[in-house]
Formats: structure tokens, sequence, C-alpha cells
């Protein structure tokens, strides 16, 4: 296995474009150094992207929203005040991820690229409309988180391209988001299901929404029929009722030793009315 | 010994630091992975993807081509012509004929470094025939099951019963139909458990070096260094005397940790490797693909009960499968089953079954667990048919001394009256519960085991003193025999150093298992430290000039007894010991036996637990341990095990289990997703000692190590119905097994 510390991110890209095996990214490393130890994955190439300048900070963007460097890790997110005001569900997602260790180190980024359809911090990404900045052979592009997700451990990234970093559009009035997921656990675990709903309110009314669902189908995805449910209303109980339906129709999960189809697809909707509640309240000033 | 009651002690039932705190602490303790040697290989095992396969062939030439491979073994290197406990501790050690599991090891090599192990084991070639097999205990049991092994079963089991059955038992006292005609209610459940494992914190490892003269050393992280010793001797072929075992400091074993796994293999490769030492470490996939969990059962009982909560008849059926291999505790779950209750009539019948699983090992109060779930399940549903108060049902059929226990002997001094008293009276039964929350209440039983103990104790020149034991340090027992060894020759805590010894320092010692190193190590130590006693007072009794009975020991120096025997200044142990060498040489003390005189222990469980009724996850709101500890010796131990087997019992009552593919093989071998509880799932859990003291103990000793285990799977249960009405009665109760029974109940 060959080690590579590049400076830049042209740099990153030309090394992935040459290499002929296998090759991976070292962000944060918490999933990519456990699937090495565990035998599951020997990379010929192992790109490590925290050398290049300003993969650690989190910066204001030109249009008032934020540009998340590639190696920040989980805890510097949360330690964010500003960040955390403006997207708490985003932050709360990622959070969730493992312990304090692995916080100290696991990043949005390797989260979503590492392809997991139960990546804990993406569902908050995607409802939130993010968009990631990717270098490629070719220069940079941009394109939505959502469009990154490409099946289990698959992502839309071609052959030398490399992100290099995630970009949250202006957070505005009267919104709020948050993510909820549920494991048997109270830590330590993968999501059985996970959904997040961002909204934006016109006085009681939701004026905008997105919900997305992870863990109940082969990719994190957004569900339009799911905010249509609840746009144009206050979330009253009619509204929490054709949510949780809409959640519930846009399941096609998997049997497997985290959870069964049925239960999974029953949690996505009572998580996408426990969410809304909370994105709702949120959107209404609430601090929690 | 005589024992008084009231006698306030000096430091037995104080709360001192244990003598390992530190070293646990700053990391400076050495555990089974941390020993290294000079010329050091690292082994690595090759283990079956099946569930039951034979093996066509073994092509080891590509890894023994590797640069830096030393040795590989299979079962050709072993000794052939074994019989009974010894074959099959081979024959899981390593695979002849047929991998009977996912995870049975079939290779294994030595490299000079842990990498260029893991890869030569890829480079083995195995070649496999799958074979039909079967998991579940229900299937396994069935007459057309695929066949695990023929000719397993012993001389238990009657001609014409199914393949797998390899034990069969049946016991009990009294007539079941007539007491069953007794009563005004007789109900009969089915309930299921898990397979659970162990999961103590520290993997397995040892380093072990052989020589081609037969003689041999092993570091190993073990619960009982000379099972070790016996069990690889009788594995290998060897003298046992020729091996020396040292037992590393222990991160947990909870019974998984008293039998052999990789242990001979690391001195088959040394021994091919030139005697170079060998060391393996497991990772924690082959530790729950491989070592010892405890068995899953399936059981039928069948109670009868009065209007008034008296119990007239019990019976039981459990059928377990404990791996490929014969030994699930099916008979200890049947002996525990109805332990807590005075019956007249009760019958009991157990199978034990083959399945294509891991041999299962001892797990803390092995059996006693499951017979909990079926009968205090049951019993707790017949208190609420009948309109019952559960404590109150429990008080009125409690056993006591004297009585006959269902397994059949009279019960010595016991403690249950005692427990379910002090149960009643703590205030968490008074707690107010809100919507969606109930509360559950069980008991549990487990035995105190003796089993063979051999203790030395040597004063040193400066009066403190040096005891040592053969029972590896898990739970606090180094603390608690230096309490006792301190107090009984009326020296500090802090005087006392307790050494766990290697094989060749001592005489046979059994595990620490059976919850007997308090008790059976504790025991020998205080009688050598009396032996010790006698000595000084016969060295000074020579000083003197009086006869040695004319002395007497207090608060750690020798005396005249009484004015009769001379007038003379107390002699301190260090003035004693100080000219030893003047005066006979070394001071020590031994004892070893099987002692007398254990003390069994009953504890209550209660539970509030709350129901998420949209995604059937359950939260532990309040947990209460109630046992009877005999004497605690040092009380934050004894609460610790308390603790301990409760957060246990409450993984496997909620989440964890054995998940199967349909070609058996283990979905979930880490921790990820063989979900113990996390320490954020559990609130603390309260506890009460209570102390009957065991007569047959100078400190008045109980076993307390496992009875906490047992009942936390019916408590959870019972709570779960309170707040829900509805009732499972198969393990785990997750979150999907909860909401569908939710959902079932509101049906209905
Ligand atoms: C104990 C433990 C608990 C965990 N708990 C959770 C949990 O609760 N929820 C959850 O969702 N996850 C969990 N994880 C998984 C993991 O921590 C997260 O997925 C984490 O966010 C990964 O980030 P990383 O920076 O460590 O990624 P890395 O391991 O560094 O990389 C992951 C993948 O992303 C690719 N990659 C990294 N950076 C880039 C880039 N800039 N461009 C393109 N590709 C890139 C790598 O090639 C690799 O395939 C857990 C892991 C552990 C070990």
């Amino acid at each position: 296995m060959r080690y590579h510390t590049p400076s830049s991110f042209e740099d990153a890209a030309r090394l992935a474009a040459q290499a002929q095996g296998l090759t991976r990214f070292l962000a944060g490393g918490t999933d990519v150094l456990v699937q090495m130890r565990a035998g599951m994955v020997q990379p010929d190439d192992l790109i490590d992207l925290k050398k290049i300048p300003g993969v650690g900070d989190i910066t204001r963007t030109d249009e008032g929203g934020w540009r998340i460097g590639v190696a920040v890790p989980g805890a510097a997110l949360s330690a964010h005040d500003a960040l955390r005001a403006e997207w708490p569900g985003v932050v709360e997602g990622m959070d969730l991820v493992g312990s304090v260790q692995i916080q100290g180190r696991a990043t949005l980024t390797g989260n979503l690229c590492n392809g997991s359809p139960a990546a804990d911090s993406v569902p908050g990404l995607v409802a939130a409309g993010a968009t990631v900045e990717i270098t490629g052979p070719e220069g940079t592009r941009t394109a939505p988180v959502a469009e990154i997700p490409a099946g289990p451990g698959k992502t839309s990234l071609q052959a030398g391209e490399v992100i290099s970093a995630i970009l949250l559009p202006p957070r505005g009035a009267h919104g709020g988001d948050a993510y909820l997921r549920f494991i048997p656990r109270t830590e330590m675990d993968i999501a059985v299901v996970g959904c997040a709903v961002n909204l934006r309110l016109s006085g009681d009314t939701v004026a905008e929404a997105q919900v997305a669902l992870g863990a109940v189908a082969p990719v994190i995805r957004l569900v339009p029929e799911a905010a249509e449910a609840i746009i144009g209303t206050t979330l009253d109980e009619a509204a929490l009722q054709a949510l949780d339906a809409a959640a519930r129709a846009a399941c096609s999960p998997i049997d497997d030793k985290r959870g069964t189809v049925a239960f999974r697809t029953e949690v996505a909707g009572v998580l996408a009315r426990r969410a809304a509640l909370i994105a709702y309240g949120r959107a209404k000033g609430d601090t929690a | 010994m005589a024992k008084d009651e009231f006698k306030e002690f000096r430091l037995v039932g104080t709360r001192p630091d244990r003598p390992d705190g530190l070293d646990k602490v700053t990391g400076r303790a050495r555990y089974g992975a941390d020993i290294s040697a000079p010329g050091m290989l690292w082994g690595a095992v090759v283990r079956s993807p099946h569930a039951h396969a034979r093996i066509v062939s073994i092509d080891t030439s590509r890894a023994e081509a590797l640069e830096g491979v030393k040795a590989v073994v299979t079962r050709a290197d072993f000794p052939t012509g074994l019989t009974g406990e010894d074959w099959d501790l081979q024959e899981n050690t390593m695979a002849g004929e047929r991998a009977l599991y996912d995870g049975h090891a079939v290779a294994a090599v030595a490299a000079t470094s842990k990498l260029r192990a893991e890869e030569a084991a890829r480079l083995i070639d195995v070649t496999y025939e799958v074979l039909p097999h079967v998991i579940d205990v229900d299937d396994a049991i069935k007459p057309d099951a695929p066949v695990i092994r023929e000719g397993a079963a012993d001389a238990t089991v009657p001609e014409g019963m199914p393949p797998n059955v390899v034990r069969y038992m049946e016991f009990g006292h009294g007539n079941v139909e007539a007491g069953f005609a007794e009563a005004d209610l007789v109900r009969e459940g089915h309930y299921k458990t898990e397979a659970t494992h162990q999961g103590y914190i520290e993997p397995h490892a040892c380093l072990g070096q052989l020589g081609g003269d037969g003689k041999g050393e092993m570091w190993v992280c073990t619960q009982g260094q000379w099972f070790i010793r016996k069990m690889c001797a009788g594995v290998l072929g060897l003298d046992a005397a020729q091996l020396r075992v040292t037992p590393s400091e222990i991160g947990g074993g909870f019974g998984g940790k008293t039998t052999i796994f990789m242990e001979p293999l690391s001195l088959a490769l040394s021994r091919k490797a030139g005697g170079k030492p060998v060391k393996i470490v497991m990772t924690r996939s082959e530790v729950l693909r491989a070592t010892g969990p405890t068995a899953s059962a399936s059981m039928d009982v069948r109670i009868g009960m009065k209007k008034d909560g008296t119990l007239t008849a019990a019976r039981a059926e459990f059928r377990m499968q404990g791996g490929a291999f014969p030994g699930s505790p099916v008979d200890m779950a049947l002996y525990c089953a109805f332990a807590p209750y005075k019956l007249d009539h009760v019958a009991h019948v157990g199978y034990d079954v083959l399945a294509n699983r891991p041999k299962c090992a001892a797990y803390r109060a092995p059996g006693s667990p499951m017979g909990a779930f079926a009968v205090e399940s049951l019993i707790d549903e017949m208190c609420r048919e009948l309109g019952l108060d559960p404590m109150e049902v429990r008080l009125k059929n409690a056993v006591r001394e004297g009585d006959r226990a269902s397994y059949g002997p009279k019960f010595a001094s016991i403690g249950l009256v005692e427990t379910l008293e002090a149960t009643r009276a703590h205030p968490n039964l008074a707690e107010p519960l809100g919507p969606n929350q109930g509360r559950g209440v069980a008991s549990g039983y487990w035995f105190n085991h003796n089993g063979e103990t051999s203790v030395s104790l040597a004063i040193s020149e400066d009066g403190t003193a040096q005891v040592s034991i053969g029972t590896p340090d898990i739970g606090g027992s180094r603390a608690s025999i230096a309490l006792m060894t301190a107090e009984t020759l009326g020296i500090p805590y802090e005087d006392v150093r307790v050494n766990v010894v290697e094989t060749g320092a001592l005489g046979v010692n059994e595990p620490t298992h059976g919850s007997r190193a308090t008790f059976a190590s504790g025991k020998a130590a205080v009688l050598a430290a009396g032996q010790a006693i006698t000595e000084m007072c016969r060295r000074a009794a020579a000083e003197w000039g009086i006869e040695p009975e004319a002395v007497e020991w207090v608060d750690g120096a020798a005396q005249p007894a009484g004015p009769n025997a001379g007038k003379f200044p107390p002699m301190s142990i260090a003035e004693i010991a100080g000219k030893m060498g003047e005066t006979g040489g070394p001071i020590s003390g031994h004892h070893e036996s099987v002692p007398e005189g254990v003390g069994a222990s009953f504890g209550c469980h209660v539970v509030d637990v709350e129901v998420d009724p949209e995604t059937g996850r359950v939260t532990i709101l309040r947990y209460l341990v109630v046992q009877d500890a005999g004497r605690a010796i040092h009380p934050a131990y004894v609460e610790g095990q308390y603790q301990g087997g409760a957060a246990q019992g409450i993984g496997w009552a909620l989440n964890e289990a054995y998940i199967y593919d349909d070609k058996g093989r283990l979905q979930n071998p880490v921790f990820l997703d063989y979900r113990v509880p996390v320490a954020s799932d559990l609130p603390m859990i309260d506890t009460v000692i209570v102390e009957v003291p065991n007569p047959g103990h100078p400190y008045g000793v109980r076993g307390v190590g496992e009875t906490g285990i047992t009942p936390p799977l019916p408590a959870i249960a019972n709570a779960i119905q309170d707040a829900t009405g509805a009732r499972l009665r198969a393990l785990p109760m997750n979150p999907p097994a909860v909401l569908a029974a939710l959902k079932a109940a509101r049906g209905a």
C-alpha cells in the first residue's frame, strides 16, 4: 500500500486519477481504518487529505451559508455555536456518530462518501439542500449532496474526483431542521431508521419543507411526497398522519440483522412525525 | 469455626481501595495480550466459513512458502485416540473431519509478525463440502434434523430419541398430577431464550511455548490456570506437570474463560517452530464466532396455584442446545428453576441437544437465567390472573432453612425470606408510575461452589503477610481476601499482599467459577492465617518459657492468655517475624481442601420500565437488586457483582442475540451489532445487601457473583406486561418484538 499526503485537492485528484488499483481517501479514517483492520478493504493507494491547507476550517460563504472543510471532525461542528444555531438538525446528525473518541476524527464528508444507507449526517445534509464542491481531473464542479449516494458503499463520484468542501445554503428566517434516528440502544449503534426534516414557516404554516429518510432504501433520499404532506399545514394531526403515511410509502428497506422491513417502515413514519414537530418548534424559535 | 453474628469487625465490611486499582487505572496492569517474549512469533487461526461442512482437503503449501512463516498446524499435528471431554476439547480446538460451526478452527499458522501470520492464514486453501446444518434448538431436536455427530449420546438417552439429543434427565418428587388437581388455577407456557455471549471486554490472548522435550510454559488470560494446564495437556498429550501456566490480569470472564480455545494451538505451533514462543490474540469477531456463548433454550412450564397464591405443583421440560458438543447447562437450569419455591410436587425433564453453533461455555449462573425466565414469567402471569401481589405470592411460597429444595436436598441456612422482606420494604416499590410505565419483580437463585482449593500464606521479616492464591481475581477477590487475612492476623489491610500465582506454586486449584473465590480461597486463607498464628504463638511461648496453649493472639500480637499464664508484654507480629531466623525459620500457613460449608444465594429484582408505544423501545427507568451475601467482606465489590449481573441480564433480556443467516453464518460478530447495553442505556442500579451469614464460612461469606444475572430476564418481561398488557415469552425483547407484541395485544 502507498500512503500519500498531497498538499492540494488538485494533487489529490491527480494521484487518484493515476492510481491503478483500489484507492481510498483518508479523512478521519473511522471507516477506512476500521475496514482495513477488519480485512474488508486493502487499498493500494491511501490518500490522506488532512495535510491540505484549510480542510479543518468552517467559514461563512459570500451568500451567507457555510463552507465546511473535509477534515472537520464532528466535535468541531458541535462546538461551532453559529453553525449549530442555524442548522441544528445537520449538527445533531453528525453528533450522533460514534462516541467521544470517534467524534474527534469522523467527518461529514467521510460519512457521505462511505456510502452507507444508514449514515447519520447525510439525511440532515440532504434535507438542508447542501451541496458538495468536487475537485477532479477536469477541474471543479458542485453537486447536491442528494446526488452523491449511489447504493450501499457506492458514490456517484468519478475516478479521480475528490470532495473538496461541503456547502450549506444560507439558513434564512423562520427555518428549522431536525434529525432523529432509531437505534435499540442509546448510542454506539447504527441507525435502523433515520429521518431529517427541514422546513420554513410563514406564520404558523409550513411554507417549504424537505424530508429525507435514511436506512430504509439503498440510498438516503428526499421524499417529496412527505414534504408535500405538510406544506401548507400547521402540522395538525391530519398533516402528521399524512406525513407518516407518505414516509412509510417511500420505504423499500431490507430485512437484516438491524431491523425488519415491517419495523423499519412503521418507525420511519413515527420518526418523520417526531422530527417534523421538532423542526417546527425550532422554526418557531425553540432552541432545544 | 465459631462465629458470633453480632461481632463487630475491624476490617470486614469496610471499603478500602482495591490493591490492583492503581495498576488498572494507569494501564500498568498486564493483561493477556500485554505479555511478550524474545523471539516471539504471532499465531493466526483459519476458521470455517460454513456452519457444517466436511473438510475435503487443506493445502498449506502457499502459506508455508511465505517468508516469515515458521509453522503451520492442522488436526494432523494433534494426538489421536482421545475420548470424552478431552476429545470434545480437541475437536473444538481444531476441527477434524468436519467443521461443526461458523468460526470453527481448521488450521493455524505462526509467523514473525501479526500481519504476516494473518496473510499466511489467508493463503491456506481449505476445500469444504458443505453439509446441511441446524441452528435453532427446536429444529435440532426434530427426528429428521441434520445429524451433528453419530454416537454422541450418553447412556442417559433412551432408545428412539431424536439423533441430536445427547443427554436426557428426569427428576422430581411428589405426584405432580395430584398437585395440579389441588390447584384452583393451572397454567402452562412456552418460553424461548437466545444464546448470549459473556461479552468480556478482554478478548482471549495467550503466549505459549513448548519444546521438543515436552516442557512448556504459558501466559494466558484465564479464570483458571490449572484448567488450562489440564486441558492443554489432555489435548496435546503432554504431562501436566511439565506445563507451567501463569495467569495474566483478566478483563472479565463470566465463566467463558474456564476452558480452552486457541491455547493448545499456540503450544502446537511453538513446538513445530522449534520452541519459539507463539502469541495468539483473538479479535472480537473470533471471540463471538468461536468462544463460549451460553445455550439457547426452549422451555415448557406448568404450574398449579390456589386462589390464595399457594403453589401446589410444578413441572418443567427444558430443551437446550449448547453448540456442536454435549454440555448445555440444562441440568443446572432445571435445578434452579423452582428453587425459590416450596413445592411438594415437582417434576423436571431435560434434553441436551446438539446444533451447529459454537461449544457453549459457562456463563454466570449457567442455565439459571433461562429457567427463571420461564418460571418467573408464568408465576407473574398467574398472579395477574388471580389478582395477587407477586411479592406476597413469592413470600408465601418461599423456601426456608430445612425445606426440601425443588432439586432434592434440604436447604441449609438461606436468606430468601429476608431478601423478599427487604425488597418489599424498599422505597423503589412506592415510586409512582406514569403512562406506558410498568413494574416487574422476579426472584433468582444460584449455588456456591467449593472445588479444589490450595492457599499459602507467608509472614515476611517485617511482619507483613503475603498470600498466594490460585483463583484469578476477576471481581475484587484480592481485596476481599486481604481484608479477611488482615482481620484474622490483626494487622492493617495494607500489610497484606495477595498474589494470584502460577501452577508451579500451589496445589491444584479450580478456576474462579461457581461464585467460589471469596468463599473458597477466602476460607483457605483464613485457615492458613490461623496456622501462622498458632506458629507465632508457639514462638512467643518458647521465648517466654510457657506452654503454647497459654498464649493467645489478640490485635496482631501474642499475649499470655490470662493472669495464670505469666506476666509478659504482648509480642507483636513484627517482633516475632523479625527474629524468625533465630526462632525456627520461616513462618507460614497453608490450607488445601475442597472447603465444606458452601452458602447459596437468593436474590430478588424490581425493575421499572417505560415502553415507547410507537417503536417498542424499552427504557429501564429504575432497577433494584436485593440479594443475600451472607456477609459482604468488601461491600463495594458485592454491589459491583449485583450491578454487573443485572446489567448483563438486561442486555440478554432486551437486545443481545446471535443472528444467523440461512447458511448458518453469524451475522453480528462485532459489538456494533451484538448489542450489549452501553453505559448510557442503564440507570444507576440500586442495591441492597442482605446479610444472613453462612455458618459454613469463618466470616459468613456466600457466593454472590452469579445470582444477579438470573432475575432480570423475567423481571423485565413482567414489567413490560405491566406497562403495556403485552406478554413476551421469547428473548430478546427488542423493539421489533415488543412492537409486534403491542400490536397483537391491541388487536386482541
Ligand atoms: C465506533 C464507531 C461508531 C460509529 N458510529 C456511527 C454512527 O453512529 N453513525 C454513522 O453514520 N457512522 C458511524 N460510524 C462510521 C464513521 O465514523 C462515519 O461514517 C464517519 O463519518 C466517517 O468519516 P471519516 O472522516 O472517519 O471517514 P474515512 O474513514 O476517512 O473515509 C470514509 C470514506 O469516505 C471516502 N472519503 C473520505 N473523504 C473523502 C473526500 N474528501 N472525497 C471523496 N471521498 C472521501 C474514503 O475514501 C472512504 O471510503 C462509526 C464508526 C465507528 C468506528
